[in-house]
């Protein structure tokens, strides 16, 4: 209507107007401009100026006075074996915990898509009741399960099993975490794979079931393929909160034992705590990068299935 | 959304339609509509049952060794139900460890980071879509941009810009940063692009400004996505961890998790009585703002999840 009459008038008052409009819109997003630069896109670079000098705790009240290491900090972290060490671990919680993540959050997913609608809502809210609590709250519980003389291991005592100190073996100490995580965040892939699987049309599988198609041939065939999308999506989500594990070893294991829950977030942490703030930058910049490449090469793998 | 499409078998909406299917596999003596029901999905719900007390055991062992006394926790192999019941755990948090002022910190920080979020994600997602205007398309190229940027790679720098703005340890440096989530502009962008123009048209003819158009007939459309980020928000800010690890130096200053993480591997480490309740103090209040808001959580997830 408004473009209607400006036809009418001449040119120069719609230039004008865009102009208001414009000082407009950018005043309407104006408190979010002043947070992004300050505390997103400064940072951002700054990290990254960061990474190349020697900056420490001790610099923090003049961090303009620092010295230009070159790749100085990159080097001393590739030849880092802890660095490594905590690549491999966050490497593993992500290649483990991602997909046992995602099947059990698809088998619940599937189970709650048929049946009754009330009672499937509790199941769902029962399932999902984990996702809102404190990470910290649910590590120190889990903790208290696994020590040593903790519940887990009388109940295992009853059945004459003697089990290890899940959080204090190293070979027990990841596994655990990849579990209590996976016990955690079932819930949200849960709900987003549901929405999935009620955007699946129900013609299409009545009429697999009339073709004489069985529930696995049905799931399979047809419910995976259309849910593809769906899963992907999951998987970027999930992979990218993985990657940034932290919380959990924090409470549970303080990265041990013998650094083996010690997680690429948990060795930025320890390195910005030691004051090597330049350090602690490029390998944050390392992760995030990383973080960064799964999420675009994610989203290129959902766009070429989307064709 | 009809109740057909959501339950896709049986009871009762959709049973003329699959009773006509039956009547053309089994003619007669067709069973009862429990027994098909039960036949259907008997062995899904007891599985999902046992599956559910699994799952919801972790928060009922965290409520049972919060009412043990600190004696009766250390017990090898443990009690199930405490012996003798105690709330003397909780009274040592208000007595002792200075939970009230915990839980006011972490309540002040997530209250005015979900208002902050609510009116200023909504400008920017107003300005986003429903104005025409110059570097629209780099402002929301910003907010895409924002999203993908893990907390891990900013806290360093961030940090330091922190503290030469002399806002370490304030409730500044726990609020600022997290005032506008770029998932809240993507929510409330989304949404508002649903807003017919035929109603903003009709208030500018009446000759409000931007402003009023925005608050008085915009704003009060959006109730639905405002309660969903309000409860996304209010929840990640509850539960953040890592800045506010880094940027809440003392004890008045520290917000529930943090106090509780410090608690758990400091002196009090072996303490789970405490611990315990501590974490049941935690959970609490997000865990009942779930139970009744269950609907906004879900659908912040779905919305979040289908960018």
């Amino acid at each position: 209507m408004r473009r209607d009459r400006n036809q009418s008038s001449d040119v120069k008052a719609m230039t004008v107007l865009r102009r208001r409009r414009t000082v407009i819109a950018w005043g309407f997003s104006l408190p979010f401009v002043i947070v992004f630069v300050l505390f997103m896109l400064v940072p951002l670079l700054s990290s990254l100026a960061m990474s190349f000098t020697d900056i420490g705790s001790s610099d923090i009240q003049t961090p303009f006075n620092v010295n230009f290491v070159g790749f100085h900090n990159f080097m001393s972290l590739f030849s880092d074996k802890q660095f490594w060490s905590s690549m491999r671990v966050t490497a593993l919680f992500v290649l483990v915990g991602l997909p046992l993540t995602m099947a059990v959050a698809l088998a619940l997913a599937v189970a709650l898509n048929k049946g009754l609608r009330r009672v499937n809502a509790f199941f769902r809210a029962l399932f999902y009741a984990p996702v809102v609590a404190s990470t910290i709250a649910i590590a120190v519980v889990w903790r208290y399960i696994l020590q040593n003389d903790g519940l887990l291991n009388s109940l295992l005592a009853i059945i004459n099993v003697q089990g290890p100190d899940w959080l204090h073996d190293t070979r027990t100490a990841l596994p655990s975490l990849i579990v209590m995580a996976t016990w955690r965040n079932v819930g949200t892939l849960m709900i987003i794979f549901i929405a999935g699987l009620q955007a699946i049309p129900t013609e299409v599988l009545e009429a697999a079931s009339m073709d004489g198609a069985g529930e696995w041939t049905k799931f399979r065939c047809i419910v995976l393929p259309l849910l593809k999308p769906t899963l992907l999506l999951g998987a970027v989500l999930q992979s990218v909160s993985y990657l940034q594990f932290f919380d959990e070893p924090f409470v549970m294991t303080e990265g041990g034992p013998l650094g083996s829950t010690l997680s690429a977030s948990y060795y930025i942490y320890e390195k910005f705590g030691f004051g090597q703030y330049g350090i602690s930058s490029a390998a944050s910049y390392v992760l995030f990068i990383i973080i960064a490449a799964v999420s675009a090469l994610q989203f290129r793998l959902m766009r070429n299935k989307d064709e | 959304m009809s109740e057909s499409m959501k339950s896709s078998v049986a009871v009762p909406s959709s049973r003329q339609r699959q009773s006509r299917m039956m009547d053309a596999i089994v003619p007669d003596n067709r069973p009862s509509l429990w027994r098909r029901f039960r036949r259907a999905h008997g062995i899904t719900y007891t599985v999902l049952t046992l599956f559910a007390c699994i799952w919801i055991f972790p928060f009922c062992w965290m409520i049972l060794g919060s009412l043990k006394t600190q004696r009766e926790i250390m017990r090898i192999p443990p009690t199930f139900l405490p012996q003798n019941p105690t709330f003397s755990n909780f009274t040592r948090w208000f007595t002792e460890l200075d939970f009230g002022t915990f839980f006011i910190n972490s309540a002040i920080v997530a209250v005015v980071t979900t208002l902050g979020n609510l009116v200023f994600c909504s400008m920017v997602g107003y300005a986003l879509a429903k104005i025409d205007f110059a570097g629209k398309n780099l402002l929301f190229g910003l907010v895409m941009i924002t999203l993908m940027v893990p907390s891990v790679a900013t806290f360093v720098p961030l940090f330091v810009i922190i503290t030469n703005m002399h806002m370490l340890n304030t409730y500044m440096s726990l609020i600022l940063p997290f005032l506008t989530q770029p998932l809240g502009v993507f929510l409330m962008r989304q949404f508002m692009m649903g807003i017919p123009d035929a109603l903003l048209e009709a208030g500018r003819i009446d000759g409000a400004g931007e402003l009023r158009i925005f608050f008085q007939i915009v704003l009060p459309q959006c109730k639905p996505p405002m309660a969903t980020l309000a409860v996304l928000t209010f929840l990640s800010s509850w539960n953040n961890f890592l800045w506010p690890l880094v940027a809440a130096q003392s004890n008045k200053m520290y917000t529930l998790p943090v106090a509780l993480s410090l608690y758990s591997t400091g002196q009090q480490a072996t303490d789970y009585s405490i611990l315990l309740a501590g974490a049941v103090l935690v959970v609490t209040p997000i865990l009942l703002l779930f139970i009744f808001l269950q609907k906004y959580f879900i659908q912040g997830v779905t919305m979040s999840g289908i960018k």
